[in-house]
């Protein structure tokens, strides 16, 4: 096969009539690729006057131009209304789906309409199927995987696996799509737009191949890019500790929330920390395909079923954010019992960081007498791993009314319940940085309410003042170099190896200098458009709430200056406004 | 003669770098299948990684299956290639013992190791070694290597 880089090649399914179509769409030196290339399909096949929950709403894929070309190229754009907020959203996950998706000639997988019973679709350079798995009906994420094995097997090692569990099929505001095994298209609730779709599963078999463009440019440049990442220390802190050396360092710094942020450092600390699960859990490393750096740490949970000497063992992935939201946020201070509540949140479906924020609310709420055991049914407690596994099971089967609010976030429990002040909630569940203003403005605001938007974390730990203007220049200009890298799409981690100017010189020397050319701008453009659709979609960014609890936060540098952070607020959504007035479609 | 031996594969992590490299450098495709080396695993991701390689067999019986002399017998075992010669009959994939060759369904052209080499510096956990041919066939399965991977030039 030959690649057309002249625009993207979509496979677009319909569930609805099972009919699937291939499209040559849009420009690629104006939607690039990933993010751009959702938003663009969005704008072309969404109905912005629809709610997020009509399956007529597409669920889009995208991968970018430079992926499976490039060492990191390997995460794919999950593009679709999220079910949690009804805006515009993305989730970024990779596993093997980016390169699957690649060696099976298409750029972007767009989904819609809802089956008329549940199903699983497999797709290959040659093969598009729809099957009937109404068996799969609240089956678990690892049963369901196990029974999707049989789809495509003669692919096994190349293809990818994407399923839903019953919290997806349920249509919890956080349900994710698991991909293979051990990653996600966390947050934001994509795994509810695939339930509604009343689509269990996705096989992708990656079982083509392209000829490569002539010349030396491009193993020349490969080779170097190769280099940095592998032969400097670029990257050894991925594979080293993993993303979980952080717990030590925030708890150091009093910006490690715990039990639901009434604290910002704890002395159990080692307890859950990075070098505490390298050295005791950690059963091995492993990869996303074309990344050789291989962060994905997978731990050994170990358990015992019977009275007698009767264990059983699972593997469980871990990571910084999955340990705060399920450990330090709950009050765990033992890995192993982190482990078992990862392990329940993935068997279920659930995306791990909103899921453990949002109980770490229940718990306090339970605590204070705001709700009683009428509505937790079980008595959550901090620390307690058995009641949290309990309340898992009560929130995803929607036990009561009560869970079933919960279900679609904290914030809509406590309007419900009260409590409101005490919801860690920055657009959706806080992720792990209390280290300030910038960052829980940049959380509130954000795109995505991620901490992946821009690094407004990072901003808070070195800035020495407190000047709004270059407090929120920067948050605009660290997103822009987002999107171009999450257009392409490579990992995030690989952002300082993909400076603008190299991503430039990898679209060349596969030949497209044009996008090349018009990288720059072609990603002001996208971040525009994401804004735009975000806010025809229903964003009010000037409704965004700071719950209270963020304002009592005390960090290394002292107590939230919320003057400071009100004025970050406003100048913040000024800047959105004025992007997304700027936006317009690609063409 | 060297020859490429997958050695320390419990080591590996599932990047497809091997493939993707024999892939670029050797056949100028981008691609995990048309390649010498290709990863899979069996039975999910949570039991391991596997190397589908050319095992050096001596005679190679994909050799003997060929009828037009496109796979001839390499010393110290494996096969040498000439493309220009192959017919694409299929008969060399049939033959191996151990699934080392891929045919490619669009071409039908056949993609098997030629003990280069050249994947073995782009393996980040240093689980693969060119290896002299004589040097103590693998009468236990693995290698016995001492390379550690990253730290100590596995670049």
């Amino acid at each position: 096969m030959r690649i057309d880089f002249t625009s993207s090649r979509v496979l677009h399914v319909d569930m609805e009539s099972g009919a699937s179509r291939v499209i040559s769409f849009g420009t690629r030196s104006a939607h690039l690729g990933g993010s751009g290339l959702a938003a663009a399909l969005y704008t072309e096949y969404g109905l912005a006057d629809a709610p997020a929950d009509d399956p007529r709403q597409p669920l889009i894929f995208a991968i970018g131009p430079l992926t499976g070309f490039f060492p990191l190229m390997s995460k794919v754009v999950c593009g679709f209304r999220s079910p949690y907020t009804g805006e515009w959203s993305e989730s970024h996950a990779g596993g093997r789906l980016a390169l699957a998706m690649r060696f099976s000639g298409y750029d972007a997988l767009m989904i819609t309409g809802r089956a008329r019973s549940l199903s699983c679709l497999v797709v290959g350079s040659r093969r598009v199927e729809m099957h009937d798995v109404h068996y799969m009906r609240g089956q678990d994420v690892f049963t369901a995987g196990k029974y999707m094995r049989r789809f495509g097997a003669d692919r096994h090692g190349h293809r990818s696996s994407l399923r839903i569990g019953p919290a997806g099929e349920n249509g919890l505001g956080y349900a994710c799509i698991n991909v293979d095994s051990f990653r996600h298209f966390g947050r934001m609730g994509s795994g509810a737009v695939m339930g509604g779709k009343k689509l269990k599963g996705i096989v992708v078999l990656g079982d083509g191949s392209f000829t490569l463009p002539e010349g030396k440019a491009y193993p020349a440049l490969f080779k170097k890019i190769y280099s940095d990442v592998t032969g400097t220390d670029m990257m050894r802190k991925y594979h080293d500790l993993g993303t979980a050396e952080n717990l030590l360092v925030l708890n150091e710094l009093h910006a490690l929330p715990w039990r639901n942020l009434q604290q910002t450092s704890d002395p159990q600390i080692d307890g859950i920390s990075g070098e505490r699960f390298a050295e005791q859990l950690l059963l091995r490393q492993t990869a996303c395909a074309g990344c050789p750096v291989g962060c994905i740490h997978i731990g050994l949970l170990r358990q015992q079923f019977a009275s007698d000497h009767e264990y059983l063992y699972k593997q469980v992935s871990y990571d910084y954010e999955p340990i705060f939201a399920q450990g330090s946020m709950l009050g765990i201070t033992n890995a192993s019992g982190v482990l078992a509540l990862l392990d329940e949140t993935e068997k279920v479906g659930l995306d791990c960081m909103s899921s453990g924020v949002a109980l770490a609310w229940a718990a306090e709420a339970l605590e204070k007498g705001v709700i009683s055991e009428k509505e937790t049914v079980v008595p959550l407690r901090f620390g307690d791993v058995h009641s949290f596994i309990a309340a898992m099971g009560h929130l995803v089967r929607g036990t009561n009314d009560f869970y079933r609010l919960l279900g679609q976030g904290a914030a809509k429990a406590a309007a419900e319940y009260g409590g409101e002040d005490f919801t860690c909630v920055l657009g959706q569940e806080m992720a792990g940085y209390a280290t300030g203003e910038v960052f829980f403005v940049s959380q509130a605001m954000g795109f995505r309410h991620s901490h992946l938007d821009s690094g407004g974390y990072a901003y808070d730990q070195s800035a020495k003042d407190k000047d709004v203007d270059k407090a929120i220049d920067f948050l605009v200009d660290d997103e822009h170099k987002r999107v171009l890298i999450n257009c392409m799409v490579s990992c995030m981690f690989a952002r300082k190896a993909y400076t603008p100017e190299r991503l430039q010189e990898a679209l060349s020397s596969l030949g497209m200098t044009e996008a090349a050319d018009a990288l720059t701008d072609a990603g002001r453009m996208v971040q525009r458009e994401r804004w735009r659709l975000k806010i025809a979609t229903g964003y009010d960014v000037n409704a965004v709430r700071i719950p209270k609890r963020f304002k009592e936060v005390v960090t290394w540098k002292g107590p939230v200056d919320v003057a400071y952070m009100d004025a970050l607020k406003q100048r913040y959504a000024r800047a959105i406004l004025d992007m997304a007035a700027a936006g317009g479609g690609e063409n | 003669m060297k020859i490429l031996r997958a050695s320390r594969m419990e080591r590996c992590i599932g990047c497809h770098s091997c493939s993707l490299a024999c892939a670029r450098l050797v056949h100028k495709r981008l691609s995990w299948n048309t390649a010498g080396i290709r990863i899979s695993s069996a039975g999910g991701l949570s039991t391991g990684f596997e190397a589908r390689t050319c095992v050096a067999c001596n005679p190679a019986p994909c050799a003997t299956a060929c009828p037009t002399g496109a796979f001839s017998q390499r010393k110290g075992g494996g096969v040498k290639v000439d493309r220009s010669l192959c017919i694409r009959c299929g008969n060399c994939a049939e033959a191996c013992p151990v699934e080392a060759i891929y045919i490619d369904p669009e071409e039908s052209f056949p993609y098997v190791c030629i003990h280069c080499g050249r994947c073995v510096p782009f393996c980040p956990h240093a689980c693969l070694e060119l290896a002299d041919a004589d040097e103590g066939r693998q009468e236990y399965g693995g290698g016995q290597g001492t390379g550690t991977g990253r730290d100590h030039g596995g670049q």
